[in-house]
């Protein structure tokens, strides 16, 4: 099967866009539990980008970005992605500390906690995924980093390099109160996993 | 007389004659490689995402593998006047954004795409005189065709020259 990410048509598009929409609606609801508060989110969007249009998403090449990152494995075997600009970063990490904005720089405490909420971010998606799909699949424990944008999107653009000339990219936005987060979610299977979650899903 | 400042974007390259400089912002596990005719004061940079152009099905851009980009930037640098006798190569990035205690291919991408270059160089007599490459941060270059100096510049990782 030929298959490439430009290749992909509206009818793919959407799906992942569910995907990425009930992924979104499992998180703001695991993180309203933990937080005992509301939190709305607003209808992901799914991007298709050039590599060289990657970096320059979270407010340039050489913005501070945190990026949590996952190992994906059992039916698909790929990687996961979440990358947050430093502002959304420091909104989650006051959201779920219930204080103030945050002036400081991020700390050890913050990092920890934006691992965390990586962690059920993640999680959500990778179920949403397996409950449609009817795939296991399971993610490993968050490695963080907190580095320049364009170094840290490196990572998820050379993986979809290997399967295309372009990268697939999920935005969603979560707000509670005044906090506004946008995460910037990318899902990279390998292409053998690609092939099986379109097949699974019965589109291809 | 000011020069412009040429940005080199992921899978990308191009050339520059003194008094432009070329630069590539947040270069992470991509490698950066930067060839100097230092006699006729010739630069060019590429900015690599994948080590080989053979061990992928689509491979029709050149820019995006380390041996196809190091073979394309020789060739635009030989249009503006650059000689194979005497290129020099710099080497940054290749670095390892990510950690895992499974390493991965994948992961280990940066330091690959490291070897393959100094691979591919090897075999077209092109020897490396300096490299900042591996860790775990990103870096941003700058390569001027006036001395072949390559600056480095990072997130709390320090400042250099090379």
């Amino acid at each position: 099967m030929d298959l490439d990410v430009e290749k992909l048509n509206d009818h793919m598009l959407d799906i992942l866009k569910e995907i990425g929409n009930i992924g979104a609606g499992n998180a703001a609801t695991a993180l309203a539990s933990m937080i005992d508060t509301k939190v709305d989110m607003e209808v992901p969007n799914v991007m298709v980008l050039e590599f060289d249009d990657v970096s320059t998403i979270l407010g340039g090449e050489e913005n501070l970005v945190v990026g949590i990152y996952f190992e994906l494995s059992g039916d698909i075997t790929g990687n996961m992605m979440f990358a947050l600009d430093l502002d959304s970063s420091k909104n989650l990490s006051d959201i779920l500390y219930t204080r103030e904005r945050l002036e400081k720089e991020l700390d050890e405490m913050d990092m920890s906690v934006l691992s965390e909420i990586g962690n059920i971010l993640a999680s959500s998606y990778a179920n949403s995924l397996a409950q449609l799909t009817g795939l296991d699949i399971f993610i490993s424990i968050p490695s963080i980093a907190i580095d320049m944008s364009a170094a840290i999107l490196s990572v998820p653009a050379i993986q979809f390099g290997l399967i295309a000339d372009h990268a697939l990219m999920i935005e969603t936005v979560f707000k509670e109160g005044k906090d506004r987060v946008s995460g910037n979610f990318f899902l990279l299977p390998e292409l053998e996993s690609f092939k099986k979650i379109l097949i699974s899903l019965g589109v291809v | 007389m000011d020069g412009k400042v040429i940005k080199v974007g992921m899978s990308d390259l191009n050339v520059a004659k003194t008094p432009d400089t070329l630069t590539t912002l947040g270069l992470g596990s991509c490698v950066g490689i930067a060839l100097y005719d230092s006699r006729r004061k010739i630069a060019g940079l590429a900015h690599a995402m994948l080590p080989s152009s053979e061990e992928i099905e689509n491979n029709k851009n050149k820019a995006k593998f380390v041996d196809t980009s190091i073979d394309e930037l020789i060739i635009e640098m030989k249009k503006i006047g650059a000689s194979n006798i005497g290129i020099t190569a710099k080497l940054a990035g290749g670095s390892q954004m990510f950690k895992f205690n499974s390493n991965s291919d994948v992961l280990r991408i940066g330091e690959r795409n490291v070897i393959a270059a100094k691979e591919k160089l090897k075999k077209l007599n092109i020897r490396v005189i300096a490299e900042d490459t591996g860790g775990n941060f990103g870096r941003t270059i700058i390569f001027d065709p006036k001395d072949g100096s390559l600056h480095i510049r990072t997130i709390g990782h320090g400042e250099k020259t090379v």
